[in-house]
């Protein structure tokens, strides 16, 4: 009978193999699919289990985690929850980390970067909880703060940079919402505020100033096709460009008017600083048609357009149409026909023209600390393009000054504070609505501050004026907020 | 045995002297309770961040357990083999361990406490089983009492008063406010059987029958009895829906078939039986359905989330684990029965749960090599028998948990909460060590202990003649 008992052995050994064959699958190969798994409590749990990094704006925590005494151990905070929504997202048990920093930064927050594995290790052998690294933001709290009570709950988004560095000051989309709702343990009331945030029509988690459906920058574009004008070569402030009362688009019958059917100019031929000034549609479809789409584009790029961005979020690269007939080049010259940008991407074209044309890249995260504040992480300011020369940037700060001292953006002036801006008024649709838009800088001799604001469907009839009347006071308040010292 | 005959000189050997191989047991004992006890502090540790309060006397319970045995071993077996004692005490440990650690994280109560219990009354009956049966031929006498015990056993549950249905399974019955699970206890008594019954029909289950496409099949007469162990299977199937049981019965007595005959035709015939009734279990129940589906597909909606779980659970150790008292085993359900395998997968990891399948992998190599050193086809057959329903109840409960196999619920031996188990394994480890001590006694002292004996009853004769 031994041969027999031998080759049973035999056949335990392939049952027991087969086990550890099936273990090493499950615990080694496909571990980490089985972990990312959606709904995997002990991930979930395991993240709840160690102290989320802090979010600070000027050392104040705009999002923290609190200790509970359930299953949970830790749950997340956000004061001024509101005003920065958009900027920290949310932490979620059942949603996980969404939108914001807290998606974007999610592994340092949650302590399992890379960047984090030497202090991970240290943790292991003293024992002491790990802990996630905190987040050290650009944001200004006062200009947020400005930029936030002057939209209201008006639908649209408000940007400010320092020109200097690219550091992003404020960020602020509306309607917002409050992630205290969503990083609740209870969680049936966190379905519930889930279901109605998403199913919302006025999408209050779309954060509109860096990932919303992109809008038509309407006249702030002039700005560059102005810069695309003065870096040819062949025009100067002074050239004289044809600008009637209405310009016929080439290849067309169509007649394009100037707003609320003004003249520019009583001769008809007004100059480059003249139709900024004013915000002229006849003399800057005329323009775009002389530059062509391939200047116009590539000017557009160069302050920005196109490019991938992390701020750390996504920012969507904005857009200058693939393949345009003249018609809608010239369409193009005044921001319409399918030129889709982002307020930010609108702030970083003024933040280029305020820093002598050198366009700095645009960041949120100031510093990463870990839990003994030593900083793991340090954003150094980095030139992202050369946008125009200092010359042109110069004389384009000179337009836009003039646009708020006399144009149609005087409702951006500050008393003693030289402010430069560009107003506009984007058309959507065909009914008529438009969106009011602003951009500028100021101190316009030594900017500190660089903006954008966009109203949403501020008019549903498109007059022209609406963004100097509606966007410019707000810009207003945050420039305000920003000059102070 | 023939291999004594290939020694090129057979008269040098004689003054070797054989080791019981006590010592080694009594060092591996204390190690394995040292390494009990440091798992115990581990966990109370990392959980309550204090020492265990009760550290020693709960150690002490089970030291004495072992170390109790390992005198009784040293009284009536001197030559058991000195590796499963350590073991058995190891995995026993850890699983009340982990039991304890699934008390303090999942709110179970206080089942450590009585598993404790049990722990002392399985080893103590190992030791009664040790001394009451000094030769383990005896058993061959009983060989028919053992098959109506064995069938009393497995239908117990079914009787109306006391037989108990829990998740599903009618396993379980209740006395007096005592829970057992018969089932494991019959594993032992049918084992008996097997080979009681196998090793006196061997020679007409193997040699007669004839030859077809090179299969020697057996007579249809011969066939009866693998036929009432397949409908018995079949019965425990159906009426207790218990598909480990009946997995493991059948299993077990297809391998001792195999062993006593010799004959590859009875493995044959047994699969085929086996996937028959597989296969129609498979289209006639529900329940049987429903595991396979699980097994196929763990993360399928609409559908019980235990396989998921574990295998997270599993995952979520990864290689190293989380350490005791780290993880959250107890998110899964029988996390301290029988899904305990995973959570010393999720607290040990990989490493822990491969070194626990290697202890009971040594634990079946010590019983196979037993039934290979016995002397005696009764021997043979019941340490072949033991061994194997060991292996295979692990690889039923294992294989379900790591989705080798469809889940069928088993108790993983040792480690699961529960006493009926606890029980039948202390018991089976005590035959195993019965068997092995008659396998490794060297032939000098089996002649005086014939001798002795054979006094013993001349004294006995004497004293019943005057």
């Amino acid at each position: 009978m031994n041969t027999p008992i031998r080759r049973l052995a035999y056949v335990v050994i392939a049952m027991f193999t087969s086990l550890l064959l099936a273990t090493t699958w499950i615990q080694f190969v496909s571990a980490d699919d089985l972990r990312e798994r959606p709904g995997n409590r002990r991930t979930l749990i395991d993240a709840y289990s160690r102290e989320r990094g802090a979010i600070l704006v000027d050392g104040t925590a705009i999002a923290r985690s609190e200790r509970t005494d359930t299953d949970l151990e830790w749950v997340r905070r956000y004061d001024q929850a509101t005003r920065y929504a958009h900027v920290t997202g949310y932490w979620s048990f059942t949603y996980g980390a969404g939108l914001g920093l807290e998606r974007a930064r999610n592994a340092v927050l949650a302590g399992t970067d890379d960047s984090l594995f030497y202090q991970r290790l240290v943790d292991v052998v003293t024992g002491r909880p790990p802990q996630g690294a905190s987040l050290e933001l650009t944001i200004d709290p006062e200009v947020q703060a400005a930029a936030a009570d002057a939209l209201g709950d008006r639908r649209g988004a408000a940007v400010a940079i320092d020109p200097r560095t690219g550091a992003i000051l404020a960020m602020v989309s509306r309607p917002s919402f409050d992630p205290n709702a969503l990083s609740s343990h209870q969680l049936s009331a966190v379905d519930d505020a889930y279901a109605r945030l998403t199913q919302d029509p006025e999408q209050p988690l779309v954060n509109r100033a860096i990932a919303g459906d992109l809008y038509p920058p309407g006249s702030t574009y002039k700005l560059v096709v102005a810069a695309a004008a003065l870096e040819s070569g062949d025009y100067d402030a002074d050239t004289e460009l044809e600008g009637g009362l209405t310009y016929t688009l080439p290849g067309t019958e169509t007649s394009l008017p100037n707003f609320g059917g003004a003249a520019c100019d009583p001769e008809g031929r007004p100059t480059l600083a003249r139709s900024v000034q004013v915000s002229c549609n006849t003399s800057f479809a005329w323009l775009a048609d002389q530059l062509g789409a391939d200047a116009l584009r590539e000017q557009s790029e160069r302050f920005g357009f196109g490019q991938q961005l992390e701020v750390p979020m996504t920012v969507t690269p904005s857009s200058y149409p693939e393949d345009p007939d003249d018609a809608q080049v010239a369409l193009t010259g005044i921001g319409q026909h399918e030129v889709r940008v982002t307020p930010l991407q609108v702030a970083m074209v003024s933040a280029a023209i305020a820093n002598d044309g050198e366009l700095m890249t645009p960041y949120l995260v100031e510093a990463v600390r870990n839990r003994d504040l030593e900083v793991i992480e340090d954003t150094d300011p980095r030139t992202m393009s050369r946008s125009v020369s200092a010359e042109t940037a110069d004389t384009l700060t000179d337009m836009m000054v003039s646009v708020v001292e006399s144009g149609s953006g005087t409702g951006a002036q500050l008393p003693g504070v030289d402010v430069a801006g560009k107003t506009g008024t984007a058309e959507y649709g065909a009914s008529g609505g438009a969106h009011a838009w602003f951009t500028g800088f100021a101190p316009a001799d030594d900017p500190r501050i660089a903006v954008a604001v966009i109203v949403e469907s501020a008019t549903d009839n498109w007059t022209g004026e609406t963004g100097g009347l509606v966007a410019a006071p707000v810009a207003r308040a945050m420039l305000e907020a920003g000059v102070q010292p | 045995m023939s291999a004594g005959t290939a020694n090129p000189s057979p008269s040098t050997v004689t003054s070797l002297r054989v080791r019981s191989g006590r010592t080694v047991e009594l060092a591996l004992t204390v190690f394995a309770l040292l390494i009990v006890g440091l798992a115990y502090v581990n966990v109370e540790l990392a959980v309550r961040e204090q020492l265990p309060p009760d550290l020693w006397w709960h150690l002490g319970i089970l030291g004495a357990a072992a170390l109790g045995l390992h005198l009784v071993l040293r009284w009536r077996a001197r030559y058991a083999d000195p590796l499963l004692l350590p073991v058995a005490t190891l995995l026993n440990g850890l699983g009340l361990v982990m039991i304890h650690r699934i008390d303090l994280g999942g709110g179970t109560g206080s089942v450590a406490t009585r598993q404790l219990l049990w722990t002392g009354l399985a080893v103590a009956a190992a030791a009664g089983t040790l001394l009451l049966v000094r030769d383990h031929r005896v058993l061959k006498r009983w060989t028919y009492l053992a098959m109506a015990l064995g069938f009393v056993l497995l239908l117990l549950p079914m009787l109306p008063v006391i037989g108990r249905e829990v998740n599903g399974s009618r396993l379980w019955i209740s006395v007096g406010g005592l829970s057992l699970q018969p089932g494991e206890l019959a594993k032992i008594a049918l084992t008996v059987f097997f080979a009681g019954y196998l090793v006196s029909t061997r020679d007409a289950l193997s040699l007669v029958g004839r030859r077809i496409l090179g299969l020697q099949l057996p007579r249809a007469r011969d066939l009866g009895p693998i036929l009432v162990a397949w409908m018995l299977s079949v019965m425990v199937l159906v009426l207790q829906r218990d598909l480990g049981s009946s997995l493991l019965f059948f299993g077990l007595f297809v391998a001792m078939l195999y062993v006593a005959t010799e004959r590859t035709s009875w493995i044959v015939i047994g699969l085929t039986l086996f996937v028959g009734g597989a296969i129609l279990a498979w289209q006639l129940f529900d329940h049987v359905q429903r595991r396979v589906t699980l097994w196929l597909d763990p993360f399928a909606p609409d559908q019980s989330d235990q396989v998921a779980k574990g295998l997270m659970g599993l995952a979520h150790g990864g290689i190293f684990g989380t350490g005791l008292g780290e993880g959250f085993p107890y998110i899964t359900y029988f996390s301290n029965s029988d899904y305990v395998v995973a959570s010393f997968g999720e607290e040990l990891g990989m490493v822990g749960l491969f070194a626990m399948l290697m202890l009971y992998a040594l634990l079946v190599e010590r019983g196979l090599r037993t039934a290979i050193g016995a002397r005696e086809g009764f021997g043979k057959l019941l340490a072949a028998g033991l061994s194997f329903t060991l292996a295979l109840q692990v690889f039923v409960i294992v294989g379900g948990i790591t989705r080798v196999i469809p889940l069928t619920g088993l108790t993983t031996p040792f480690l699961s909460a529960g006493g009926s188990s606890l029980l039948a394994n202390w018991i089976i480890v005590a035959l195993l060590l019965r068997i092995s001590d008659h396998a490794r006694r060297p032939v000098s002292e089996r002649r005086a202990e014939q001798q002795r004996s054979a006094k013993d009853e001349a004294t006995t004769r004497t004293r019943e003649v005057r």
